[in-house]
């Protein structure tokens, strides 16, 4: 099949354009829960109109320089009884005029590039939230030192409150991502790595550990709970409130024997249930509230009985060099566990946000 | 300039009967012989990791796939990066500047025969090396950039890092070698009259490529011996326990790094520079700036390597500085892709396959360069690092860039090289399969990253809206696969068509001698008046009739040695020894043997 | 003319020079970059150990142990000198064996492998002293800096000296005659770029607080 080509080159020159076109398109962040392109908090509505001023540029030099190419192509294509080549060397004026223009174009980018460099390095005036954020393989930890509280994989802000995320590592480097509100950044040991931003509407935010840290990179995951004042300050409230785990009903059987079987076997060793002043030195994620959170196995997995189950037959199967071993539990003992974990629970997800994954 | 020497007649020098059999391959120091030993065996390198890439393609067809394992895809993603770069971009470039410079310069050989040699055994050892860790299900397995503190002996027990770090440097002693061998033979090698500014284009990108080399990689031995020995003696070079900084490995990684993607892509800036004009009919449009402009890529090259490490919180200054040196660059590679314009305007057009995959190279390293630029600023690349979007980026720049430059640069200098023509029709599909699956796989990743996917995760969740793009890309990794065979294909067919000696009636040396040239090159070396001397020959004297082979007698070639691939056996016994517990035994054993290769080899008898 | 021993016919070069010495030039620029990246790894790491022994201060340890500041200025300074005089003695071997003064030549590359062998002894002699003071080569930043930076020059101080070792007996057994002086010429370049890596690390190292 011979395609002239005229047309196979317009054909390839169309692809791309076309993914141009689907790029400003693409941002609907009901179908990109992590998208960097529907940005709902400052500094991430700050990188997001930078970013757009610079492909605007970029398809503006892309649309003009693919077609003087493409132009150049068709005319000076060899056709029997056509032209000779001329035999030019260079043109000084044409070098120096297309150094300046690009040169031009970068003075433009680079002006407001500079600008919100430094914007975006100053904490924000006011008395913004400090959580401290700490990396683990392969889960992320979140303490409130103003509250006193302790969890893990899912960061709790109040919308239009500056937040100060105090950052690092307890092992390797990992990157704190948190697309739709503040872009992201390494972590690292031994000293903190800041990154401020204030969430402008309510929404639960995905986000993933952007460095690669291992075998589980892939499955380090968390949430990000932007929710109003007053929810906020509910859930801080009985978060503050669970200094001791959620006691179990007296006729509930099943989630007395899990709880048994919780300070028996291996999981209070490594998983602490109280959100307040957990003990020191436990190398699992806080457990308190998992009975209400979205997620679990660091945000990757949706927070059902199903999965809670999977995950307890044998974390391994699901995510291969965890820290956490196959325990090699009995169904019995799984579903008395699935029974008591859901008992733990202190705060529920504002119903504003129920709908949202 | 020094004067003539004459050239005696030599006991060794008679009818030039090509010796065949295994043992001249192995003894071999002829610059042709090497280039086809780097162009076979790396072309075999990046066919592995190609399939590397497939492999890492269908586990991400599809979400929460269980195709490899988690360990499986982190060794595949590691190794397909290593491998590609180090054993298959690097070493195909070597194949041209092997094969080709001489010829392009108007000499005999390269400056030091044997230690060509000795350059590709060791690449040969090193590559076999670090491909060997999959026989023990312990390939690399913690990123082809290896970050520190992932890579410590805590965070990494097995042998994995342990054989990256090995075979890494075992590379660069065959990189730094070639590297002097190649400076000194395009400064003092060349015929009369090629002044610098006569040189052909490749040859000039071939130069500032060989001096990036002798500057960069040292960065990363340093950087690989730091975190040797963090691994096998405990010192916290990189250990924050110890007081050691895992940001230091980042920075002499990337200070390697960075002028590391301009070694890749300059040779293939010198072969584009070379297609272009000739099937144009029309000069280089801008010679003096487009030698002016490479050089300060490479200069300005040394200066932006953080622009890597953005997110990492080095501070506003730090960050600004290294945006807007990032931004500098785009300057002089914009005039290169303008100058490239230049030469295409106002030309008759040939449309053959080089040409195809020269202007492909053009249009793809124009997306590449655009979404650099989108990387230099700062904070825009908080949102684009480490994601799918730097995947595509880089992508963009070694494939669309590298990849297809040095496969315009395979039909173009095939008939050269092999005395034979690869087929036109295949040769288009070829180049047609290689643009759509390339584009397919890879335009989409833009996407992915700006809507949230990381890199260099082995699975994805469903419900995240990865899955549509992530099927797309793996159908066109297959039909990147499937160019692959195309081209493997036109190549066995080729060995029917026989290539006269100028088949695109080229302006540079090398059409001036049979193909594939005989061993001594030139009955006599030339003598140049010009670039493109052999179109200025046509204009004054017109067309010149087809070389015949002559006898060779009375020129004095180099003999072959055995010597080299001795010293890098030795090198890698040494090498070896580490990665055996630090088996003194072994080491010194190594250390021995490359003693006595030196040794040998400093003491043969001259010929 | 240009000259290119290791082969019995005399080859031709664009620039001039001998093919070898532009090549261990380009070697030695290779080598600064080496070399800088070691020495700024122990810029990075100065003054940053979390525990003694240190260079220029004395430490006493959590158990009570006390440690003088380990560095031996006079020692050193003997030994750098040494070098230093090392690199005149090869330019006159130089000078001898390019006249054809074969005692010149043995005499003078005679004492300057004299020279390098002192300094590299003076080293293996500090190494020893060091560890036996309580530094090894992972007790601390400092130790580990040092002896990987002392250590690779240390390493290139001896290839010289086998390498001009191997030309003096070249040179006793008659085989460097002045048109193959060219051999020890490269061989003095880099001897000279090894004592100018010495001169940097010595105030580096020793001399800066």
């Amino acid at each position: 099949m011979r395609i002239p080509p005229a047309a196979r080159r317009r054909l390839g020159r169309l692809a791309p354009l076309l993914g141009l076109v689907l790029l400003v398109l693409a941002g609907c962040a009901e179908n990109y829960p992590q998208t960097t392109l529907a940005p709902k908090g400052d500094f991430a509505r700050a990188v997001d109109t930078l970013f757009r001023s610079t492909v605007w540029w970029a398809a503006g030099v892309f649309v003009l320089v693919e077609g003087v190419l493409l132009f150049a192509i068709f005319k000076y294509r060899e056709r029997p009884g056509g032209p000779e080549a001329s035999q030019f060397h260079g043109n000084a004026l044409l070098e120096v005029i297309w150094t300046i223009i690009p040169a031009t174009i970068l003075v433009f980018i680079a002006i407001p590039t500079v600008r919100t460099i430094f914007r975006t390095a100053e904490p924000p005036p006011g008395d913004p939230l400090v959580i401290e954020v700490i990396g683990h393989q392969w889960w992320w930890e979140f303490r409130y030192p103003e509250f006193n509280i302790t969890t893990a994989s899912e960061m709790y802000v109040p919308v239009g409150r500056p937040v100060d995320l105090r950052m690092r590592t307890a092992d390797v480097l990992h990157s704190f991502w948190i697309p739709q509100l503040a872009a992201k950044r390494d972590v690292f040991y031994g000293r903190d790595n800041r990154l401020w931003f204030t969430a402008e509407e309510a929404g639960v935010f995905s986000g993933q550990c952007a460095e690669f840290c291992g075998i589980q990179h892939g499955r380090m995951a968390h949430r990000v709970i932007a929710a109003a004042p007053a929810d906020f300050d509910a859930w801080v409230a009985r978060m503050s409130a669970a200094s001791a785990p959620v006691p179990v009903f007296d006729g509930d059987s099943l989630a007395l024997a899990g709880q048994a079987l919780f300070a028996t076997r291996a999981c209070v060793g490594c998983h602490a249930l109280r959100a307040v002043d957990p003990p020191p030195g436990l190398v699992g994620p806080n457990l308190a509230n998992i009975g209400g959170r979205l997620t679990i196995a660091a945000g990757s997995l949706p927070n059902t009985d199903a999965n809670l189950a999977r995950w307890l037959r044998n974390p391994q199967e699901y995510k291969q060099g965890v820290l956490m071993p196959n325990l090699g539990l009995s169904e019995d003992d799984i579903r008395a566990l699935v029974a008591y974990l859901r008992t733990q629970r202190v705060a529920t997800l504002p119903p504003a946000l129920a709908a949202t994954p | 300039m020094a004067t003539t020497a004459v050239e005696q007649p030599h006991p060794h020098s008679g009818a030039h009967a090509r010796a065949t059999g295994v043992w001249s391959w192995i003894t071999t120091v002829d610059h042709k012989r090497i280039g086809i030993l780097y162009g076979v065996t790396a072309f075999f390198f990046f066919l592995l990791g190609g399939l590397e890439a497939l492999l890492m393609r269908w586990q991400l067809g599809a979400p929460d796939n269980t195709f490899v394992s988690p360990d499986v895809y982190n060794q595949l993603f590691t190794m397909h990066g290593t491998t590609m770069i180090f054993l298959g971009v690097m070493p195909l470039s070597a194949m041209f500047f092997n094969f080709m410079i001489p010829l392009q310069i108007g000499a005999r050989d390269v400056a030091f025969p044997r230690l060509n040699a000795f350059s590709y055994w060791v690449f040969l050892v090193g590559g076999l090396l670090l491909n060997s860790s999959f026989l023990l299900n312990a390939a690399p397995n913690a990123g082809w950039f290896g970050y520190a503190n992932l890579t410590s002996k805590q965070f990494s027990p097995g042998l994995n890092v342990d054989f990256w770090v090995i075979g890494l440097q075992i590379l660069g002693v065959a990189s730094l070698a070639a590297a002097v061998n190649f400076f000194v033979t395009i400064v003092n090698l060349r015929c009369h009259g090629m002044r610098m500014m006569r040189m052909p284009m490749f040859v000039w990108m071939s130069l500032i490529t060989q001096v990036l080399l002798l500057l960069a990689f040292p960065v990363i031995t340093v950087a690989l011996i730091l975190l040797m020995v963090d691994r096998f003696f405990g010192t916290s070079f990189f250990i924050p326990a110890g007081g050691g900084d895992p940001v230091l490995w980042q920075h002499l990684f990337w200070i390697f790094g960075h002028p590391e993607v301009y070694i890749l892509i300059l040779p293939a800036f010198g072969i584009i520079s070379e297609i272009l004009p000739v099937f144009s009919r029309k000069p280089l449009f801008g010679y003096a700036a487009m030698v002016f402009s490479g050089a300060l890529i490479a200069f300005l090259g040394f200066g932006v390597w953080s622009h890597h490490m953005f997110a990492t919180g080095m501070g506003p200054v730090a960050d600004t500085v290294f945006g807007l040196a990032t931004m500098l660059i785009a300057i002089p590679t914009g005039v290169k892709i303008f100058n490239w314009i230049g030469t295409v305007w106002g030309g008759s057009l040939r449309l053959k396959t080089p040409m195809y995959f020269a202007l492909g190279f053009i249009a793809m390293f124009i997306i590449g360069g655009l979404s650099g630029i989108m990387h230099s600023v700062p904070p825009a690349d908080l949102q684009q690092t480490d994601t799918y979007f730097v995947v595509a980026h880089f992508h963009y720049v070694l494939f669309g860039g590298s990849v297809l430059a040095l496969l315009g640069g395979a039909y173009y200098w095939f008939p050269k090289m092999f005395g034979r023509v690869l087929g036109e029709g295949l040769g288009k599909l070829h180049f047609w399969l290689t643009f759509i699956g390339m584009n397919l796989t890879f335009f989409p990743m833009h996407f992915l990253g700006l809507n949230g996917m990381p890199r260099r995760v082995y699975t994805y969740p469903e419900g995240l809206g990865f899955e549509l793009w992530n099927r797309i890309e793996t159908a066109g990794s297959l039909v990147l696969g499937a160019s692959f065979l195309v081209f493997i294909y036109n190549i066995i067919r080729s060995r029917h068509h026989i290539a006269p000696a100028d088949p695109w009636e080229g302006g540079t040396l090398e059409w001036s001698i049979p193909s594939p040239p005989q061993e001594f090159n030139f009955p006599a070396l030339p003598t140049v008046y010009s670039r493109d001397p052999l179109w200025e020959q046509r204009r004054t004297h017109g067309a010149a009739p087809e070389p015949t082979r002559v006898s060779g007698q009375g020129i004095h070639l180099p003999n072959p040695s055995f010597w080299p691939i001795v010293t890098a056996l030795g090198i890698a016994v040494f090498f070896v020894g580490f990665l055996l517990g630090v088996n003194l035994w072994v080491i010194l054993a190594g250390g021995g043997i490359t003693a006595l290769g030196i040794f040998s080899w400093a003491f043969e008898p001259a010929g | 003319m240009s000259h290119d021993s290791a082969h019995a016919i005399p080859i031709e070069t664009t620039t001039g020079l001998d093919s070898r010495k532009l090549a261990i030039w380009a070697f030695i620029g290779s080598e600064c970059l080496f070399f800088a990246s070691l020495i700024s790894t122990y810029l990075v790491y100065k003054g940053k150990s979390l525990v003694g022994p240190f260079p220029h201060e004395a430490w006493t340890s959590p158990t009570g142990q006390e440690f003088e500041p380990i560095l031996q200025i006079p020692l050193v300074t003997t030994g750098t000198a040494l070098l230093l005089f090392s690199s005149f003695f090869v330019v006159m071997a130089l000078a001898g064996a390019q006249r054809g003064d074969r005692r010149a030549l043995l005499g003078w590359l005679g004492a300057t492998i004299f020279c390098g062998v002192f300094f590299v002894g003076m080293q293996v002699y500090e190494f020893y002293h060091f560890v036996h003071e309580g530094l090894g080569y992972t007790t601390n930043l400092f130790g580990s800096t040092f002896y990987t930076l002392t250590g690779f020059h240390g390493t290139h101080v001896t290839i010289g000296l086998i390498w001009l070792l191997t030309i003096w007996i070249l040179g006793l057994r008659g085989k460097l005659p002045p048109d193959k002086s060219l051999n020890l010429e490269i061989a003095a370049l880099y001897w000279h770029f090894v004592d100018v890596v010495w001169i940097v690390i010595f105030p580096v190292v020793y001399l800066m607080r």
